[in-house]
């Protein structure tokens, strides 16, 4: 099972999580543009790392709020779990004040 | 390759078995090949067999990063049925139950296929209305199935509780006898021995860590044993399908997932056919040692770990012990992960790639043991051919940019 740090509850069961999958996908602007390979791609085609994945996790049972983890998908070893923030949600460098998980304080 | 026969099995057994022989020879790799398979499992064996028998193509290798059905080909709950609720779906596993019905005889080799029957329970109003619509659709296809009540169900499964108090009460059930199981390591052997007698060549141990590509053509592999070229590259790897991908600089509409199952201590025989319940996801059938062989539900997050984790586990026993009370004090002794690569509609990918000479046989998520003789009848096809057979030829790449996806999540009645 797998120990998950929500950026505002600290560390709780894996079962008190939804998984949401992978993290930096947004919907396209204007979906008009589009050819139809590249709204396939945003819709169905994923990275799918054998490696570090950025993922989107809900803490269901929780605070209810949407953060972002990265995660090792051989050892599934969490290597730091961060939130997520207006456009740049899912952004490795978290921008716009990502909170760090491990702190374990609300802010 | 030596025929096997009850005469010979006699033969050996009074010489005190010390004159077997391997079922099939220990290949070096060579610099090229007609075709190379990468993945030793049941899919890539299979492929490789019907190109030899089927197209002539036998300067073929099968490269193998570990041994011979060490994967999920090894790490499943054996079910074979064909009863999918859309044509394309069902017409594709019905062609693999058809050759598994065949398949001990044409490899020489017991895969101990068993028609035992696979049930799918129905839960509630809606389960029964989606089992009654399913049977149908497979009965327009040609292909067995019936709708059962409680009381049959009951008579056909005395250690099932089936009384309306029940947490899941069984309001019915559709059936597909020729349904059943298989043994799987027999099937990646026998595929493996076949294959060699036909002249391809098997190398185990042998890891690709590249794809050459120039000017969009496959050209051929990297590996742990030396460079290979080829012209025909089929790739059946399962869960490693993307990184195989990456290699050749595609990507797939594929995520990896944990799928974990587990077998108990061996028990007299009390279950003697198939039974499924999507509704609770957990999946269950008797071996013939008599271990109770029980599949749970994908982990939801993406993994390559070959592991789960324990709430996938409690929750599909929760469901068999619902549905089978007189299992609870049975003890589990082991358990395993697999690796599946899911597709967004559930359905496989056995297609052309955008690089020339690169084929894909992918995306099967949970469903390919059954599919294992019918994906290498058409991968084979797509390989020697350069284009799909008609089976397959829905099961393309470009269905997720056309729209054309065959919707199984759910269709098919279990968790896939």
């Amino acid at each position: 099972m797998l120990l998950i740090e929500c950026p505002w509850c600290g560390p709780r069961a894996e079962t008190e999580f939804s998984y949401g999958g992978e993290a930096g996908i947004f919907r396209p602007a204007d979906p008009h543009a589009l050819s139809d390979a590249e709204w396939a791609d945003y819709l169905f085609y994923r990275s799918n790392p054998r490696g570090t994945h950025r993922e989107l996790w809900n803490h269901a049972q929780g605070c209810r709020r949407w953060f972002g983890v990265e995660r090792d998908t051989v050892s599934y070893r969490i290597k730091r779990t961060y939130c997520l923030s207006g456009a740049s949600g899912g952004q490795p460098d978290g921008s716009a004040g990502g909170l760090e998980a491990g702190s374990g304080k609300r802010r | 390759m030596k025929h096997y026969s009850a005469l010979g099995l006699l033969r050996n057994a009074l010489g005190r078995n010390r004159r077997w022989t391997p079922a099939w020879r220990s290949a070096g790799p060579k610099k090229s090949y007609d075709a190379v398979i990468v993945g030793g499992g049941g899919h890539g064996l299979a492929t490789a067999y019907y190109l030899a028998r089927d197209h002539g193509l036998r300067n073929v290798a099968v490269l193998e990063k570990g041994w011979i059905g060490g994967g999920n080909t090894g790490r499943n709950t054996c079910i074979v049925r064909s009863n999918y609720l859309w044509t394309e779906a069902s017409l594709l596993y019905e062609k693999s139950l058809k050759l598994w019905e065949g398949l001990s005889r044409d490899l020489n080799f017991n895969v101990m296929f068993s028609q035992r029957g696979v049930y799918n329970l129905g839960h509630s109003l809606q389960d029964l209305r989606d089992i009654e619509r399913r049977v149908n659709a497979n009965r327009l296809n040609g292909i067995d199935a019936e709708v059962v009540g409680p009381a049959k169900i009951k008579k056909a499964i005395p250690c099932i509780n089936t009384s309306p108090g029940a947490r899941y009460p069984i309001l019915g059930a559709s059936l597909q006898r020729r349904g059943g199981v298989a043994r799987h390591d027999a099937v990646a052997w026998g595929f493996a021995r076949a294959a060699d007698a036909l002249g391809v060549d098997i190398i185990e141990q042998c890891e690709v860590t590249g794809i050459e590509v120039r000017a969009g053509r496959a050209l051929g592999v990297a590996t742990t044993r030396g460079a290979i070229s080829s012209e025909r590259i089929g790739v059946a790897v399962a869960g490693n399908a993307g990184v195989l991908a990456k290699m050749a600089g595609l990507r797939l509409p594929v995520e990896s997932h944990p799928l974990q199952a587990f077998v108990s201590e061996p028990v007299r025989p009390v279950l003697n056919t198939v039974v499924m319940s999507g509704a609770v996801h957990g999946y269950i059938s008797q071996s013939d040692k008599g271990e109770l062989v029980v599949g749970a539900g994908i982990d939801a997050y993406n993994g390559y770990g070959q592991r789960g984790s324990f709430p996938v586990i409690e929750q599909a026993m929760q469901a068999v012990i619902e549905l089978f009370p007189a299992f609870s004090r049975v003890r589990m002794l082991r358990l395993w992960g697999g690796i599946v690569d899911i597709c967004p509609d559930a359905c496989p990918i056995v297609s052309k790639t955008p690089v020339e000479g690169l084929y894909f046989n992918c995306g099967w998520g949970t469903g390919g043991f059954k599919a294992t003789p019918g994906a290498g009848w058409v991968f084979a096809h797509t390989l020697a051919c350069d284009r799909p057979h008609e089976l397959n030829a829905p099961f393309s790449l470009e269905r997720f940019s056309s729209g054309a996806l065959i919707d199984e999540h759910g269709a098919a009645a279990v968790a896939h």
